[in-house]
C-alpha cells in the first residue's frame, strides 16, 4: 500500500491520445526512466527508499533489479548532499535523475539547485545535466509537508528548467527531454494524478519538447490555462460549460519555464478571456507571469479582465473539508469560469 | 620539512612564491580601484594549498576555495585568466560573470568553480567521487572549506555520504581561526575540527598548515588511500587568516599577540629556512626568481588590462547551456 492507494476508486481514461499502449501516469514515468536507462549507461537515478524498497509510490519499482545498484542508488536521507552528489556526478558524465521524495522536501536540497546547478552555466560554462523528479501536489489528504506545490520557486530561477506533465504520454515525453536536457531541470510530477489518470503513450524515442504548451480542447469564448492536475479539472469544467452552450479552450502549460509565450498569447488574443488555473497558491504564482505577458502583450484584445484561481496563501491543510476548500477543482473553475463568461 | 626532496621543495618554492606575489598584485590592483567589489588575501594558506595540489595528478579533480590560489596555480590556470579574471575582463576564467576567485572552474584542468556557499564544494566533490568510483578509476577528488564551514550541514551531510559509500575524496579543511569575524570559540566546542572525523568512520588528521612537508607528507597518505580504494580522508590544516576576511575588513577583533605568534609561523619563510639550510637557496637566488616572478605577473597584468571588457550586449548570454 503507497500513500495515494485506495484514494482514487475512480481512474480516468484520456481518449485521442496518440500511442501504443495504456499507461498509468505513473507507469508512464517508469516506462521513461526504464527507457533511457536502457538507452545511455550514462543515465543513473538516485533517492531515498527508490531501490530495494521501489520509491515511496512504487515509481521506480523493479529498477533496481534491472539496473542494478551502481545505477539504482539507495542514498542516505540527505536531500543536500543528494543533489550536490547529482552535479559532481554530471561533472563526471553521468546524467543523474534525482528523486526528492516529496516535492516538500526539495527545500533541503535548496542550495544545491538554485545556488550551484542553476548558475554554473552561467559562470563557468560547464552545463550541470541533471533531473530532479519532485512529487507535488495536494488532494491525498497528505498535510502541509506531503502536498506541496513549490515549483514557483524554481521557475523564478534562472538557469533551470521547470516542467509539469499533466498526461501519461507528457510524463513519458517530457522526463526523456528532461533527461537529456544539458541544463538543470526539476520535473513536477503530480502524485494525484499517479494511479487516478491513464492514458497511450508512445513507445521508444518520444521526447516532448520542452518549451511547448498543448492546446487540449479548441473553443472560441474563453480560455483556461492550466498545468499539471488542473488540466483534468479545466477540461472537465470546460466539458460542463460546454452542455450550458459555452465554447472553452484549454491550454496545458507544460513547461512553465521556459512559458510558451507564443501559446499563451495566441489563445488570449483569440478568445478574449483568460482565466488561469493552478494548485499552487497565488501570490507570486506562475498564474502571476503568465497573467502579466498577456497583460502587456494582449491587452487589446482582451473583452474582460484576466482572472485568476489558485489556492489561497495558506499552507496546505490536511482535514478533508479544509482541503477542498483549498484546493481548485472543476466546480470552482466553473463558477469563476461563469462569471468571466458573462463578463 | 626533512623527507621532502630537493627538486619538490625547490618546485614548491617557487608555486607559494608565486601565489604571493600574484596575490600582492591583486592586493595593488583593489588599491588601485582596478579590481573591484571584494578581494580575499592568501597570506598564510600558501603552503597548504600548494602542498595539496602538487600531490594530484592530470585526471584528478578539485575544488578550492578562496584562499587557495596556489592550489589555482598549481592545477594550470595561467595568471594571465587570474588577473583577466579579477578585473573582470571577457578574457578571464569566469569571462566577467563571477568575482575574485570565485568560480573558477575549469574541468580541462580538473578544476571545479566554488560557490560562496563554500560547503558546496564538499558535496559536488563527493558526487564527483562518486562518479570516478562508478566508472572503476584510479583517480581521486578534493575538496578544501574551512573552520566556519564545519558548522554547516552539508559539511557533514557530505562527509556522512563520502564514508557510506567509500569514496576516493580527500577533504582539506583550512582551520584559519576566523570566520570573518567569528573566532573558534564561538564556532565549535571542540578543540579539532579533525575530531569529527571520527563520527563518520574516516581518518582525521591534523597537520601545520604553514608547514608545506608536513601537508604534503599528509595529503600523499590520503591520495593513496583514496587511489587504492581506502576511502575519504579529512586533513585539517591549522593555519591562520593573517588579513581581514576580505581587504575591507581591518580585522580589529583579532588579538594583536595571535597575528604574531603566526607571522613568526609564516609558510613561505619556513620553506626558504630549510632550503637555505640545504644551500639551495641564497639572496641571490631569491632575487632572481622573484624577478622571473614579477616579470611573468608584469606580462600577464599586461594582457589582462588590454583584454576587453565583456560586452553588455551578451549579459544575458551563458545562461542555459
Amino acid at each position: 500500500m503507497t500513500w495515494d492507494q485506495g484514494l482514487h476508486k475512480a481512474t480516468t481514461v484520456l481518449t485521442g491520445e496518440q500511442g501504443t499502449r495504456e499507461l498509468t501516469y505513473l507507469e508512464a514515468i517508469r516506462a521513461a526512466l526504464r527507457y533511457e536507462m536502457q538507452r545511455d549507461r550514462r543515465v543513473l537515478i538516485m533517492g531515498e527508499d527508490i531501490g530495494v524498497y521501489g520509491g515511496a509510490f512504487k515509481v521506480t519499482q523493479g529498477l533496481i533489479e534491472e539496473f542494478g545498484e551502481d545505477r539504482v542508488i539507495d542514498t542516505p536521507m540527505t536531500e543536500l548532499a543528494m543533489l550536490y552528489a547529482a552535479i559532481g556526478m554530471s561533472f563526471e558524465g553521468f546524467l543523474p535523475v534525482v528523486e526528492m521524495q516529496f516535492a516538500d522536501f526539495i527545500s533541503t536540497g535548496f542550495d544545491a539547485i538554485v545556488q550551484f546547478a542553476a548558475t554554473n552555466h552561467f559562470r563557468w560554462r560547464q552545463p550541470v545535466p541533471i533531473t530532479v523528479r519532485a512529487p507535488g501536489g495536494g488532494g491525498l489528504r497528505a498535510g502541509p509537508f506531503h502536498s506541496q506545490s513549490n515549483e514557483a520557486w524554481f521557475v523564478h530561477t534562472p538557469g533551470l528548467k521547470v516542467v509539469a506533465p499533466a498526461t501519461p504520454a507528457d510524463a513519458y515525453g517530457l522526463l526523456l527531454s528532461a533527461i537529456r536536457d544539458p541544463n538543470p531541470v526539476i520535473y513536477y510530477e503530480t502524485k494525484y494524478l499517479y494511479r487516478s489518470l491513464k492514458g497511450m503513450v508512445p513507445e521508444g524515442d518520444a521526447p516532448v519538447p520542452i518549451g511547448q504548451a498543448a492546446l487540449r480542447r479548441s473553443g472560441e469564448e474563453l480560455s483556461i490555462i492550466a498545468y499539471g492536475a488542473m488540466v483534468q479539472e479545466a477540461l472537465n469544467a470546460a466539458t460542463e460549460l460546454e452542455r450550458e452552450g459555452h465554447s472553452v479552450e484549454v491550454l496545458d502549460l507544460r513547461s512553465l519555464k521556459p512559458l510558451d509565450e507564443a501559446a499563451i498569447l495566441a489563445t488570449a488574443r483569440k478568445t478574449g478571456k483568460v482565466l488561469i488555473v493552478h494548485e499552487a497558491n497565488r501570490t507570486c504564482g506562475v498564474g502571476g507571469e503568465v497573467a502579466a505577458i498577456i497583460a502587456e502583450r494582449a491587452f487589446e484584445y482582451l473583452d474582460g479582465p484576466i482572472t485568476r484561481l489558485a489556492a489561497p496563501d495558506t499552507p496546505v491543510p490536511y482535514s478533508p473539508p479544509l482541503e477542498d476548500a483549498y484546493r481548485p477543482n472543476a466546480a470552482k473553475i466553473l463558477a469563476v469560469a461563469r462569471e468571466l463568461l458573462a463578463y | 620539512m626533512k623527507e621532502i626532496d630537493d627538486d619538490l621543495l625547490q618546485q614548491a618554492h617557487y608555486w607559494m612564491r608565486l601565489t604571493r606575489a600574484l596575490d600582492d598584485r591583486g592586493t595593488f590592483l583593489h588599491k588601485q580601484s582596478k579590481i573591484v567589489g571584494g578581494y580575499f588575501s592568501q597570506i598564510g594558506h600558501e603552503a597548504l594549498s600548494v602542498a595539496a595540489a602538487l600531490n594530484l595528478g592530470p585526471g584528478d579533480i578539485i575544488a578550492p576555495m578562496h584562499r587557495d590560489l596556489g592550489a589555482y596555480l598549481v592545477r594550470g590556470l595561467t595568471p594571465r585568466r587570474i588577473l583577466a579574471q579579477w578585473l573582470g575582463r571577457e578574457t578571464g576564467v569566469t569571462r566577467g560573470r563571477d568575482a575574485n576567485l570565485h568560480g573558477m572552474g575549469d574541468l580541462s584542468l580538473g578544476i571545479i568553480g566554488f560557490i560562496s556557499h563554500l560547503p558546496a564544494s564538499t558535496g559536488v566533490i563527493a558526487g564527483v567521487a562518486h562518479g570516478i568510483k562508478l566508472k572503476g578509476e584510479p583517480r581521486v577528488a578534493m575538496c578544501f572549506f574551512g573552520d566556519g564551514s564545519a558548522s554547516q550541514g552539508l559539511a557533514h551531510e557530505a562527509m556522512n555520504w563520502a564514508s557510506v559509500f567509500k569514496l576516493p575524496m580527500v577533504i582539506i579543511c583550512e582551520n584559519n581561526q576566523y570566520a570573518y569575524s567569528t573566532p573558534l570559540s564561538r564556532q565549535m566546542a571542540i578543540e579539532h575540527i579533525a575530531q569529527r572525523a571520527a563520527g563518520y568512520n574516516m581518518p582525521g588528521v591534523i597537520v601545520d598548515g604553514n608547514d608545506f612537508g608536513a601537508v604534503y607528507l599528509a595529503v600523499k597518505e590520503a591520495v593513496a588511500r583514496a587511489r587504492a580504494g581506502g576511502g575519504p580522508t579529512f586533513i585539517e590544516c591549522k593555519t591562520m587568516r593573517m588579513r581581514g576576511h576580505a581587504i575591507h575588513d581591518n580585522m580589529a577583533y583579532v588579538p594583536k599577540e595571535l597575528l604574531l605568534e603566526w607571522e613568526a609561523r609564516d609558510p613561505i619563510m619556513r620553506i626558504e629556512t630549510e632550503l637555505r639550510a640545504r644551500g639551495l637557496l641564497d639572496d641571490e637566488k631569491l632575487a632572481a626568481l622573484l624577478a622571473r616572478i614579477e616579470a611573468e605577473l608584469d606580462e600577464a597584468q599586461a594582457f589582462a588590462e588590454a583584454s576587453p571588457y565583456p560586452d553588455p550586449a551578451t549579459v544575458t548570454d551563458g545562461v542555459y547551456a
